[in-house]
């Protein structure tokens, strides 16, 4: 049996517990050694532990309450009736969908500069979920585009620089599973989001030069009346509600790679006791 | 003694003299010789769409054979020897970058005027698609050969690669595309893809060298 004792002093292979050398005179900026105080895998946990049922409760809460102002209350448009309501899911998934990569370009940086430990960490959670709000967008933006323009997929700007997000997504985790070695896949991964996340506002520009290139003005939407208040709040409101979505599934996403980054030290260690013979003392 | 990056430029141009330069040009005019049966034989479809067919097929051939670029030299140990060489490993990289990029991207380039006239485009296209190539595809060398970086001594490299590097290839594409074309916006279009490749000549072999720094063993 394992021994339970030395299970908890088990820690991720590259367990860092002092904060970098640079950092503790750098002590003004609070966030920073905050984060990096949240640097010993242990005291993650139990932070995470401690968050997860407030993260969950305020996230049904707020989320429930947007929704249900969103599809029951806010009135329906005028023009596009009440497909309108597939907004408050599709807007707030677009936000996340690129909060997701932002938060992976931090934590890349993270990586390759502070060599924090929780970054990969960080980096390696978010990607199933960014890349899930992504699709989300996407698939939502097509049922939104069969009744608004008759078919499901337009070529339209916002939808390809989403597309392309998305396959950056499906990119980097295809890396990261054709690396073996977590530590190298760490830093592989990280040099590669923050090339891509130099490149995104480069794509961005050149799909919305190409689209006006190739669209007449008349398809996109021009022109859009200011948001009235009843569909802004609820539209804020799921917006909130998604991001502390996010942030749970994050967090939870995080605490389930520690555990299983600690399984595999475990693995490793016991197959080492098991097979390496003793040595004569 | 010669400097390392004249060493690096002449053992990579031998090396490629050896064989397998021109495969990059056979898989060019596959593509561009599989798009009429996929689309018909229509000559004015063809003309239309042509410059964009030979920008795919450039594109594709750039990418899928650039697994190479640091492949071969991780194999035989010599990528070991450029961590150890009296130069920047950025500027040897660039150096390995250019020497690929005249092996395999220069050949593409100069049969793209000769695969245009299958696709039946006016002879001022063919220049127009043709500058163009020879602006674009040092961009895609520079941008592929942080995926070849990245991705240095896996298995699942060669498709890897092209699957990394696409999506962020697009600009060089939508830009390439656009200054080939006859249409009022090729000239600032040539000029945005100048820029392009300016830039990722700038960043890309610093960043690719920063991966396999990262990476080394």
């Amino acid at each position: 049996m394992l021994r339970r004792g030395r299970l908890n002093l088990m820690t991720i292979p590259a367990r860092r517990l002092a904060p970098p050398c640079g950092m503790t005179s750098a002590s003004p900026m609070g966030l920073i050694s905050a984060v990096s105080s949240l640097a010993n895998p242990a005291r993650f946990n139990a932070f995470a532990s401690r968050a997860t049922p407030w993260l969950v409760g305020a996230t049904a809460l707020v989320l429930g309450a947007g929704l249900y102002q969103g599809l029951f209350v806010a009135p329906a448009d005028y023009q596009q009736g009440e497909t309108v309501r597939i907004m408050f899911l599709h807007v707030p998934s677009a936000w996340l969908g690129m909060m997701g990569f932002v938060i992976m370009a931090i934590a890349s940086v993270g990586v390759l500069v502070w060599k924090h430990p929780l970054a990969d960490v960080s980096a390696k959670a978010a990607a199933p979920i960014g890349a899930a709000f992504t699709f989300l967008a996407l698939a939502t933006g097509s049922l939104w585009g069969k009744p608004m323009w008759g078919t499901w997929w337009v070529w339209d700007a916002r939808l390809t620089s989403f597309l392309i997000l998305f396959l950056m997504y499906l990119g980097l985790m295809a890396l990261r599973s054709a690396i073996e070695e977590p530590s190298r896949a760490a830093k592989a991964c990280a040099i590669l989001t923050l090339v891509g996340s130099i490149n995104i506002p480069i794509i961005k520009f050149s799909v919305d030069w190409w689209n006006t290139l190739h669209q007449p003005a008349s398809v996109i939407r021009a022109g859009k009346p200011a948001m009235d208040s009843s569909i802004l709040i609820p539209l804020l409101v799921c917006a909130l509600g998604f991001t502390l979505l996010f942030l749970t599934l994050h967090l939870v996403a995080m605490r389930t790679e520690l555990i299983r980054r600690r399984l595999r030290t475990l693995r490793i260690t016991t197959a080492a006791a098991a097979f390496v013979p003793e040595p004569a003392e | 003694m010669r400097s390392p990056v004249a060493a690096v430029l002449t053992r990579d141009l031998a090396l490629a003299r050896g064989g397998g330069a021109g495969l990059g040009v056979v898989f060019f005019l596959i593509v561009v010789t599989l798009t009429p049966f996929a689309i018909g034989p229509d000559l004015a479809l063809l003309r239309r769409i042509g410059p964009a067919i030979l920008w795919l097929g450039a594109l594709l051939a750039t990418l899928l054979g650039l697994d190479r670029l640091l492949q071969a030299d991780h194999e035989d140990g010599g990528l070991d020897l450029l961590h150890l060489a009296p130069a920047s490993l950025g500027t040897l990289v660039a150096a390995k970058i250019f020497a690929h990029w005249l092996t395999t991207g220069l050949p593409l380039v100069l049969a793209a005027p000769l695969f245009g006239v299958m696709l039946d485009i006016a002879s001022q296209g063919l220049g127009r698609v043709t500058i163009a190539l020879l602006v674009g595809t040092p961009a895609l060398a520079c941008l592929g050969a942080v995926g070849a970086a990245l991705t240095v001594g896996l298995r699942r490299g060669g498709l890897l690669v092209p699957v990394l590097i696409l999506p962020l290839s697009i600009p060089v594409l939508i830009f390439g595309v656009a200054a080939s074309g006859d249409g009022p916006e090729a000239s600032g279009a040539l000029m945005a893809l100048a820029g392009l490749a300016l830039g990722y000549a700038a960043l890309g072999p610093f960043a690719a060298a920063g991966a396999l720094k990262a990476l080394r063993d």
